[in-house]
């Protein structure tokens, strides 16, 4: 599962069955986070799980007496009479896929790691100010930046229509015209600083005297890239993705700026979930979705596992 | 060293689009920058004419409010202190010990908490907040906090350590520590950036969460800023553009601080990145 | 010595301080409301009227008000969580038509079985309509006391009517064709204008049905739910209800579109109508007592000059429900008890406190509105006393139905489908219909077409 980086030109070795920790101290250095996590992950995980399988509900009848209604709750999401309509749950995986696809993978994972490799040969005051940015909108609670963000898109006042205008290009309607677009570019802009750092750490950890090397050579700087950087933090690739994968399929934050509409065309299984759960209150039905969900990103882990293995072993 | 005419191009290219990106990510926060300074500040860009403090002092006549700025710091400190510590030890204890079934652990917790961090989780949460008579605390968004986020804490930090070589604990253990004084003396300092980077990540993540604390407070006097920023809505219910703009900006800035303190003490990355 | 012997009374007198609050009882109180913020006037009341006047009558009750300025949802999820593990307020703001729900879910229990027979000996009862009354009852039982009711109309802007030559202060519209034809002239006069706002999409919530879907279906003659207790699904009132969206929002842009989807569309048609873009806006007696009074956000200019209102008209004379000309819907909030409360006795007490005519008096003082109760005057308030008299009588009320909620969210997606120009009035129905049975049953809706 680990690739080692190659940290020395000499073999580093690995003392097999050889532990720094007996199974007694381990178990001791566990508990505290054991405990928290039994309590507050665990158990609710299998309740879901458990609540998946009932119809219950937190009002009316069903919130007292809840049945065990099987796979019905399951059954009811894949109807293939609505599926696909907005609203729907077809409709919202469909979409959020898209929107994992193009924010997570091309958005975050591709912008981060050109961030990454563009602000290891910057000038440092360049790498300061453009990491600050980037990971300011990455840490700044969600509301602020929502509210940030409505007042940017705003179609009269907006500062994104001030500044087309101010080129000569027409205003747009984008929380509108274009919702899906506004929410990727959005989520793409939240997350980048991530996948950032963690490249960025990566390619330093990179022995210089593999790039002096190359330079010696006169590879170019993207053949430095593909050739060297890239091939060296693939295992890091990997984790990014699975990372940013399953944040990106959570993420709750688009519905700041859009609500999940106009009609539907942002709803996110995340706010799916949530409109059901919460407006609806139908919790069996919405921990039927979580646990789609999770079943989803596990499928996505695996896949960017099985990758990650396939080429390391090339 | 000497730079080729085309490297040198190619430098200040990588420096023009480094900085147009950075330019772009400041843009939609651009805005923040002046609309609490703006007595009558609207949706729109504008330099404030003239500069006021005036939104910052109605804010800070609300004392809900600013109660509620301290019961943030509260909640998340206590997040972090409590996820730090436990991730810590647990992600030590995974990367160095050879208890079965470490290998997929950090994998499977992070799938679960996937699963409790949707809607439906609530009520299973408030039922053992409420069980264990906790419900409008602080500790009770504190361990719940913890608990969910220790998953990836855990993973994070996990690596980190892995990526840590095992000979600088073998040599204070041939020297007589024993495995407990080896993590306390030897690892613990090594681990030190990664653990800031769960704290930083933590803190972030508990400062602007709104459901949780939501769900398991009650009283006006424990509610974090991110549910006391709606007493900054109108009667119709929507935003009063420059109050809700000067809280917004007293709301960043301890997140700015504490990454710009991080930064600057302790250098703010992911040592040598976390892999898979 | 005669320090010590002070200081020994000083501490007599603070022990016997410090047991006073030992018998003492705490109550909590909470609503949506923050002083300054959503619904002042709530809290205003009870911070400054009620809680001092109560506690002053029961020197041993301490009343505390939780305020709460974020969602409704929110708040309803809260208090059920609450209330399904006993714990949460003694006292709450409630929404009438959430109580079927709660109740069924075992989360609210009538007030005689909470705080005892005396609940009935109120005076009070006596003097609320039987109107208010079932706002806060479900199966013949109370649950809670309602607070006030209101009424829903077209608001004008009377200067705009004339300007499109039309006499603004007879102007009363007998039909939706009479409304149309005076966006038109209006439209005719300002192209970039959008004369009316009837409320629709998602958005908005329950103020899209509410405001928009309930005032055009009632004028049809027809309801959501027939006589029955079963759900409409497919009618020719939906039909022409849906078809009246689509000639406002979609084929002559009548009404701002635009408004109908974005998220913060309520307050662009509060902006619109400020701004003069509106001039014909369908909304409760709430526009005119929240939105519009003068130092707030929607403020209309010179309100008392050109503002007026107008009744909604069926679509033709006699259309209407009950065979009306004339139709309104009313809603209604009021106080709850928590059915687990540890002191249900002081509870009660407070809640009827809060319902005798000096406290709705000192309310009608802070914000004049329609009161449940019949004793009570509205001061000063030409409006209100005049839609109140005029409205009441024409009113009707959501059906007492733990679905309704769900039901009523459907009916937001099928309007947004219809002004968005995605489906056409019939296919929006149809899926109506589909989602509709999918939520309660078949057997629980009838198709009429």
């Amino acid at each position: 599962m680990t690739t080692e980086p190659i940290i020395e030109t000499k073999p580093k070795r690995r003392v097999k069955n050889f532990a720094l920790l007996s199974n007694r101290a381990g178990a001791m250095f566990l508990t505290p986070a054991g405990l928290l996590v039994s309590v507050f992950v665990i158990v609710p995980f299998f309740w879901v799980i458990f609540v998946s399988f009932t119809n219950r509900t937190l009002l009316g009848s069903t919130a007292l007496n809840p049945e065990f209604v099987g796979l019905a709750n399951y059954f009811a999401l894949f109807d293939g009479s609505n599926f696909f309509q907005r609203g729907q749950f077809g409709f919202s995986l469909i979409l959020t896929t898209q929107f994992v696809l193009a924010s997570a993978l091309l958005g975050q994972a591709l912008l981060g790691l050109l961030l990454a490799w563009l602000i290891q040969t910057v000038p440092p005051a360049v790498k300061r100010l453009t990491e600050t940015f980037v990971i300011a909108a990455w840490i700044l609670p969600e509301v602020v930046i929502g509210f940030a963000w409505f007042a940017f898109l705003d179609r009269d006042q907006g500062t994104l229509n001030a500044l087309l205008g101010t080129v000569g290009l027409p205003p747009g309607d984008f929380l509108l015209q274009q919702p899906f677009w506004v929410i990727v570019v959005f989520n793409t802009w939240r997350g980048a600083a991530f996948s950032m750092m963690l490249f960025s750490s990566a390619f330093s950890s990179i022995p210089p005297s593999y790039f002096q090397a190359a330079d010696v050579a006169g590879a170019s700087s993207w053949q430095k890239f593909k050739d060297i950087g890239l091939p060296l933090i693939r295992g890091h690739i990997v984790t990014d993705l699975i990372l940013i994968t399953m944040w990106t399929f959570n993420t709750f934050t688009p519905f700041l700026l859009t609500n999940g509409g106009p009609s539907y065309r942002t709803e996110l299984v995340s706010i799916y979930n949530y409109r059901v759960a919460f407006n609806d209150f139908q919790f069996g039905k919405g921990a039927a979705v979580g646990v789609i969900m999770m079943l989803i990103n596990l499928a996505f882990a695996l896949i960017y596992l099985s990758i990650g293995r396939k080429k390391k072993v090339r | 060293m000497k730079l080729t005419l085309p490297a040198f191009i190619g430098r200040i290219a990588f420096s023009a689009l480094a900085a147009l990106i950075g330019a772009a990510f400041a843009l939609p926060l651009l805005w923040f920058l002046f609309a609490p300074f703006n007595a009558r500040a609207e949706l729109g860009l504008a330099i404030p004419d003239p500069w006021t403090l005036s939104n910052f002092v109605t804010v800070f006549g609300n004392s809900f409010a600013v109660q509620a700025l301290w019961n943030s710091l509260i909640q998340s400190v206590g997040g972090v202190i409590l996820v730090g510590a436990a991730a810590t030890l647990a992600a030590y204890a995974l990367s160095r010990s050879s208890l079965p079934g470490k290998g997929a652990v950090t994998y499977i917790l992070l799938l679960f908490s996937s699963v409790v961090s949707g809607s439906a989780a609530m009520v299973p949460i408030f039922l053992i907040v409420s069980a264990a008579g906790l419900i409008d605390t602080h500790l009770a968004v504190i361990l719940t906090f913890a608990g969910g986020l220790l998953p990836t804490a855990m993973f994070i930090l996990r690596d980190f350590i892995d990526s840590i070589p095992k000979s600088y604990e073998e040599s204070a253990m041939v020297a007589g520590a024993s495995p407990v004084q080896a993590f306390f003396d030897v690892a613990l300092p090594v681990i030190r950036p990664g653990i800031v980077v769960v704290v930083v990540w933590g803190f972030v993540n508990i400062w602007g969460s709104f459901l949780i604390p939501f769900i398991l407070l009650r009283s006006d006097d424990q509610m974090p800023a991110s549910v006391a920023i709606y007493s900054f809505y109108s009667e119709a219910g929507t935003p009063i553009v420059t109050l809700l703009a000067a809280y917004s900006l007293i709301y960043s800035l301890p997140v700015i601080a504490l990454y710009l303190f991080v930064s600057w003490k302790f250098g703010f990355r992911f040592f040598g990145g976390i892999k898979a | 010595m005669s320090n010590r012997l002070r200081s020994l009374a000083l501490s007599l007198i603070g022990a016997t301080a410090f047991v006073g609050p030992a018998f003492a009882v705490d109550l909590d109180i909470t609503c949506r409301c923050v002083i300054g913020g959503v619904n002042s006037g709530t809290a205003e009341w009870i911070e400054n009227s009620v809680i001092p006047a109560f506690e002053a009558a029961n020197p041993d009750i301490n009343v505390n008000l939780n305020q709460f300025g974020g969602e409704d949802a929110q708040l309803t999820q809260q208090l059920a969580l609450d209330f399904s593990t006993g714990a949460g307020p003694d006292v709450t703001a409630f929404d009438g038509f959430l109580i079927p729900s709660f109740v069924e879910g075992g989360l609210l229990k009538p007030l005689d079985e909470v705080a005892g027979a005396e609940v009935n000996d109120w005076s009070g009862w006596a003097a609320l309509s039987d109107g208010s009354k079932a706002l806060m009852q479900y199966q013949d039982k109370y649950y809670g006391i309602p607070l006030g009711t209101d009424v829903r109309m077209i608001h004008t802007r009377k200067d705009i009517l004339a300007e499109a030559g039309i006499d603004a202060d007879t102007w009363q519209p007998t039909s939706w064709e009479e409304i149309l034809d005076a966006a038109r002239a209006i439209k005719k006069i300002k192209p970039d204008s959008f004369p009316i706002q009837l409320n629709a999409g998602v958005a908005m919530g329950e103020a899209t049905t509410m405001q928009g879907y309930w005032l055009a279906l009632l004028g049809t003659g027809e309801t959501v739910m027939d006589e029955n207790g079963k759900y409409i699904v497919s009618s020719q009132g939906i039909l022409d209800t849906l078809n009246l969206y689509k000639t406002i929002y979609v084929d002559e842009q009548l009404g701002d579109q635009r408004a109908q989807l974005l998220a913060d569309g309520r307050n662009r048609s509060f902006a619109n109508f400020r701004d003069g873009v509106t001039a014909l806006l369908f909304e409760g007696d709430y526009f005119y007592r929240s939105v519009t009074p003068e130092g707030s956000e929607f403020a209309v200019a010179n309100r008392d000059e050109v503002m007026g209102w107008a009744k909604v008209p069926a679509k033709e004379p006699g259309a209407g429900i009950r065979g009306q000309d004339f139709v309104t819907i009313s809603g209604g909030t009021g106080f709850v008890l928590n059915p687990a409360t540890d002191a249900p006795k002081e509870a009660w007490a407070l809640l009827s406190f809060m319902n005798e005519p000096e406290m709705q008096n000192a309310f009608q003082a802070i914000q004049p509105r329609i009161t449940a109760r019949t004793d009570i005057e509205i001061p000063n308030s030409p409006f209100l006393t005049e839609t109140s008299q005029t409205l009441l009588p024409l009113t009707t009320a959501r059906p007492n139905d733990e679905n309704y909620n769900v039901v009523s969210a459907e009916i937001q997606r099928m309007t947004e489908a219809v002004v968005s120009g995605e489906l056409s009035p019939e296919e929006a129905m149809a899926q109506y219909k589909a989602s509709v049975i999918g939520i309660v049953g078949e057997e629980n809706t009838v198709s009429l077409l």
